[in-house]
């Protein structure tokens, strides 16, 4: 089995729900979908949501702002998933919520283990 | 303390099987810590003879006014006495005895509540060492906490007297090679290893109440008996975490449908064919309490979740909700440890809310082709949909089950789906 990086991409969301306790609102969409994948013993760690703040450092000391400045579509979180090839994490994949939001994608990856 | 009166009413014929049951795992804890956890085997020996000596004289003289005193000062003096003949003998022979000590120093045998309350707890840690085998551990807990003879051992596993002493042997030697010692772990480790206390606690209570075994007083009587060691992990402050208050509210939600799950034939009723009159209100209740207590703290452990799918399951009331609860509770339970069962009953709960067909779609990736309860959740699935593809489903499970109980319902459902479909 090889571990696969499951990256997350849509137009900016807007405001991230969090509970009281500070907890992460998930839709039951997302619920189900990510417990169908552990229910497969497939879901290494359903990783995490990113946030809306954030600053990209360029060379020369110059600092643009927000993580979305210049592109339509942004990173909006990961998760790791456990599977044969990637032709089988692509199969996980292909029903995931992420898809029906405007410019919606889901990049899979291979992860290669760093030693140390 | 001991309720005199109860011991009057009793026969002597009774009387001493019961005070084995209550008394045995007192003494011999209090005795363990006392002789070192390398001669559990003495202290096992000391109290079976105290026994067998009670049967002897109570039978001739007569019961003693208070029982559980007399066998504690017996127990007490042969202890004393194999002390006092061991330091002859390591004084002479053997100096590297360790249990030996001086006559000076005579060993305080302490049989206070308090002392057999805390001897029991250290050696509930003793025993669920994680470098035991966690067949070992359950074995010796049946022993040594819940003064469970080596043939009632043998009968929970379905095996023989031979094996348990076996099994029970290398776990003794295991703790005293290991040099185990028997008291409660520093603050800083005993989340850590509660971890694993409460690990064979669950599985205590799981084997009585999945087990194989036909005879349901025993099964009743493992789970019972689990019930008692993590009630009694809530009464010391260092041990009473949420962790094992979520543990012993999942453990009274099960328990308390022990009435409506067997029929009287002895066999098991499904959860969705239970007269929910029988279910005991009173232990559901106490399950929501200790919930409640549960919720304290910022960790959630798998029993958490357990609990609260466990919880949903007592409720009668909105069926709709109940069972997107339930998926829900399994989700998260999943997302945090994987184990077939849960999958399973991850996808039972998604065919409640969301119907067969769909269910049928997720419960095919699961990948549990040699589990004859994922054939037996197809044939469920499929009776709507399917009715031959059920059928082959549970005739699948049916040579898979090596259960007789679960084994006589998928019979039973097989010939209700066969007779549908002659229809």
């Amino acid at each position: 089995m090889k571990e696969f990086a499951i990256i997350y991409r849509s137009e900016p969301m807007g405001e991230i729900k969090l509970t009281a306790e500070g907890n992460l609102v998930v839709s039951k969409e997302w619920e189900n979908w990510m417990g169908g994948v552990a229910a497969q013993n497939k879901l290494v760690s359903p990783g995490m949501r990113l946030g809306n703040e954030g600053r990209t450092v360029k060379p020369g000391n110059i600092i643009t702002n927000g993580p979305y400045a210049e592109v339509k579509e942004i990173v909006g979180g990961l998760s790791i998933f456990r599977a044969e090839s990637i032709e089988e994490a692509l199969e996980m994949a292909k029903s995931c919520p992420i898809l029906n939001v405007t410019e919606g994608s889901v990049e899979v990856r291979d992860i290669i283990q760093m030693n140390g | 303390m001991y309720q005199a009166e109860a011991f009057l009413l009793m026969q002597e014929k009774e009387l001493i099987p019961y005070l084995y049951r209550t008394e045995f795992r007192k003494i011999t804890a209090v005795l363990c810590r006392s002789l070192g956890i390398e001669h559990i085997s003495v202290a096992e020996d000391l109290v079976g003879d105290t026994f067998l000596l009670a049967a002897e004289t109570w039978g001739l003289k007569g019961i003693p006014q208070n029982p559980a005193a007399w066998l504690y000062t017996v127990a007490k003096n042969k202890a004393k006495d194999l002390l006092k003949r061991n330091t002859l003998f390591s004084q002479k022979i053997s100096p590297q005895i360790q249990y030996a000590t001086d006559d000076k120093h005579e060993i305080e045998i302490d049989l206070s509540a308090q002392n057999i309350q805390d001897s029991q707890l250290q050696m509930m840690f003793a025993i669920c060492h994680p470098g035991i085998p966690s067949e070992a551990q359950i074995g010796l807990s049946l022993r040594i906490l819940c003064s469970f003879s080596i043939d009632e051992i043998a009968d929970a596993f379905l095996t023989n007297k031979e094996t348990i002493n076996k099994r029970l042997y290398r776990a003794k030697e295991k703790l005293k090679q290991d040099n185990v010692k028997i008291e409660l772990p520093p603050e800083s480790e005993i989340d850590k290893r509660i971890e694993n206390v409460l690990t064979t606690l669950y599985l205590l209570f799981n084997e009585g109440y999945y087990s194989s075994n036909n005879n349901a007083v025993l099964r009743e009587d493992l789970c019972l008996e689990a019930m008692r060691l993590t009630h009694m992990l809530t009464e010391n402050e260092n041990t009473n975490k949420p962790a094992v208050s979520a543990l012993l509210a999942l453990m009274c939600f099960h328990a308390s449908r022990f009435e409506a799950r067997v029929d009287s034939n002895g066999e098991l009723i499904l959860y969705e064919d239970q007269d929910i009159s029988l279910w005991n209100r009173e232990l559901i209740l106490q399950g929501e309490r200790y919930l409640n207590k549960a919720s304290t703290g910022n960790y959630l452990s798998k029993y958490h979740w357990e609990a609260a799918i466990a919880y949903w399951h007592t409720t009668t009331n909105n069926e709709d909700q109940k069972w997107e609860k339930i998926l829900s509770l399994y989700n998260q339970l999943l997302m945090m440890e994987y184990s077939p069962i849960a999958a399973l009953n991850r996808t039972y709960a998604l065919s409640k809310v969301y119907g067969n067909e769909e269910a049928i779609i997720e419960a095919e990736k699961l990948n549990l082709d040699n589990n004859h309860l994922y054939h037996c959740l197809l044939g469920e699935l499929y009776s709507d949909v399917n009715l031959q593809k059920a059928i082959e489903h549970l005739q699948k499970a049916l040579r898979l089950s090596r259960v007789a109980v679960d084994k006589k319902v998928i019979k039973n459902k097989i010939s209700k789906l066969g007779k549908l479909k002659n229809v």
